[in-house]
């Protein structure tokens, strides 16, 4: 079972991971422990691997700050659910294997704190009686991150993604 | 049908046409990474995809200036990484402690060029459209792509286009004021997975493109172009001759603003299109006025603000700190007389870099404090802590509010 966390509209990286917490200050790569520090200090610690992060519009507006996907990815977070992703944070997700799903409707039907059943391979969320079926990313998007990242991919396939 | 900018660059970099919505791989004119970013990107290009050498030593550069200098261990770490990374590597184009800001000296030493695609491992390299290059931000891995194989894969992005009309009726108001009267109208998401076109602003420097474009991130935009002219080629550039605008391309999305009627703007906390008159938060007390970054650290930018100070004092409960945007700017600023101007009323100096912009060194804010910023982006704990509070605003709004204490028009000063 997974527990939704819950985000408004907006959130930014420096949110995420605000610039004092950065690898070039603390010197350890491992940002995890500082996801969402100060919009959510309870974040990073009672976060379980397999919880989902639900969210409004925008959600990773800002600075192209790779180390803020890779806290969200360290806390093990199988999915983020958001109205609008922004596109630095989008492409960043999509690099690491984070699966993202754009859909307005599943986030107005979930609340935070909610304990749902997710399914990355179906693209579904079953939430009590009701299963959500997540309007799914383009085919190479999800083929990138089946692959667990454009990395992996492209050691693979020895080509970047090109839709067809 | 026509081509947009974007379109037509992207073509040029595919070797084939594309058009808005087409999956494409591109070759890339230039790629860059900072101290903040470049360590990950080194880590990502040897360790994980393998490759031991960059594609073209030349087409890369370094910068460390997001924490210079140093401000404890860690961040002198990291550049030294960049440093012995360059010498390894061959890359000439590294710009160490107090050169100046990666999107500024991409343009003043001539490092992008029009009609090529640019990756930044920084959100603001879409300050490059100022002189017709698609540059576009990038994430850390995307970035280790480009350093080890020249290429990078895009979606061709549909276009927003923006037409101004007129010219600012008050020398006051400025291009920073037009991109916060656009985030407004557009919204923080208006041009998400979009590129910006700005129309009809031939009569803007190459410094203020930099500051339009630079802008256009902060609304989601994936690169902002203004069509490259005789004022880009006046500034040293090659405008290649199939980079101009088509009579027929085709734009998602048009939106047209008056320059003319435009009064000056501040971004209040704590989203960019949180915007409305100076006038109109008149009442709020200033404790930190910060000049500098990307987007307004120019000499431009400066010597605006100096010619309000000139001969005053700043009020006394205000620390005002500048940060130029470059070593150039603050050289020429010494040489004409701008610093010293600065000095007089008040103010004081940073080293050239990004300075206080990302709250990590060189001016971070403490819980409750108020900073007019003339930088990029006010969202929370952006300087420091989550509850100080950023307002955005051009130089000559920032000077005249250092010298009342309260956010105020320049108008009226």
């Amino acid at each position: 079972m997974a527990r939704v966390w819950k985000f408004g509209d907006d959130i930014d990286t420096d949110q995420m991971v605000p610039g004092r917490y950065a690898p070039i200050l603390t010197g350890d790569d491992n940002t995890g422990k500082y996801c969402f520090i100060e919009r959510r200090p309870e974040f990073a610690k009672e976060v379980q691997p397999g919880d989902i992060i639900v969210a409004g519009r925008n959600f990773g507006c800002g600075s192209s700050r790779e180390y803020a996907p890779v806290a969200i990815k360290q806390c093990g977070i199988a999915a983020i659910i958001a109205e609008s992703v922004a596109r630095i944070f989008y492409r960043n997700c999509i690099n690491l294997g984070i699966p993202v799903f754009e859909d307005p409707s599943a986030v107005q039907a979930l609340a935070d704190g909610d304990t749902v059943t997710f399914d990355v391979l179906q693209g579904t969320v079953q939430h009590g009686n009701r299963l959500l079926l997540l309007t799914p990313p383009a085919p190479f998007v999800q083929a990138i991150v089946r692959e667990g990242g454009i990395v992996p991919y492209y050691l693979k396939y020895k080509r970047f993604p090109t839709g067809e | 049908m026509g081509q947009t900018l974007s379109e037509k660059i992207l073509s040029y970099a595919a070797g084939k046409p594309v058009h808005a919505g087409d999956l494409v791989v591109v070759d890339v004119g230039t790629a860059m990474a900072t101290d903040a970013t470049g360590p990950a990107v080194i880590k990502v290009m040897k360790n994980e995809l393998g490759a031991q050498r960059v594609f073209d030593p030349a087409r890369i550069a370094l910068f460390a200036d997001h924490v210079v200098p140093a401000a404890n261990i860690a961040s002198a770490d990291a550049q030294k990484t960049l440093r012995s990374f360059s010498a390894e590597q061959g890359i000439g184009h590294f710009y160490d402690w107090g050169a100046g800001i990666c999107h500024q000296l991409l343009i003043q030493e001539h490092l992008v060029r029009p009609g090529e695609v640019f990756v930044g491992a920084d959100s603001h390299s879409t300050t490059a459209g100022a002189v017709g290059t698609f540059g576009t931000g990038m994430g850390a891995t995307d970035t280790a792509m480009v350093f080890a194989t020249g290429k990078t894969w895009l979606k061709v992005p549909e276009t927003l286009r923006i037409i101004v009309h007129g010219r600012f009726s008050h020398p006051m108001v400025t291009v920073k004021d037009l991109s916060l009267k656009i985030a407004n109208t557009i919204g923080i998401d208006g041009a998400t997975y979009m590129a910006v076109e700005v129309h009809n602003v031939g009569w803007m420097s190459v410094p203020e493109r930099m500051t339009m474009c630079g802008m256009t991130t902060e609304f989601g935009a994936k690169a902002g172009l203004i069509p490259p002219d005789d004022v880009v080629r006046a500034y040293g550039f090659d405008v290649p001759s199939w980079l101009t605008v088509a009579d027929d391309a085709s734009y998602a999305r048009t939106i047209e603003i008056d320059a003319a009627s435009l009064v000056p703007q501040v971004a209040m906390p704590s989203e960019v299109d949180n915007v409305a008159d100076a006038d109109a938060v008149s009442n709020v007390a200033v404790d930190v006025v910060f000049l500098g970054t990307c987007t307004n650290g120019r000499l431009e930018d400066l010597r605006a603000a100096a010619d309000i100070l000139r001969g005053k004092h700043i009020n006394q409960r205000v620390r005002m700190i500048v940060v130029p945007a470059s070593h150039q700017v603050l050289e020429q600023a010494s040489r004409e007389g701008i610093l010293t101007d600065l000095l007089a009323a008040g103010a004081t100096l940073g080293t050239p870099g990004c300075g206080p912009c990302i709250g990590r060194h060189m001016g971070v804010l403490s819980a409750g404090e108020v900073c007019v910023s003339t930088g990029n982006r006010n969202f929370p704990g952006r300087m420091g802590s989550p509850q100080a509070r950023i307002y955005l605003a051009s130089p000559q709004t920032a000077a005249v509010s250092a010298l009342t204490g309260y956010i105020t028009d320049p108008r009226n000063a």
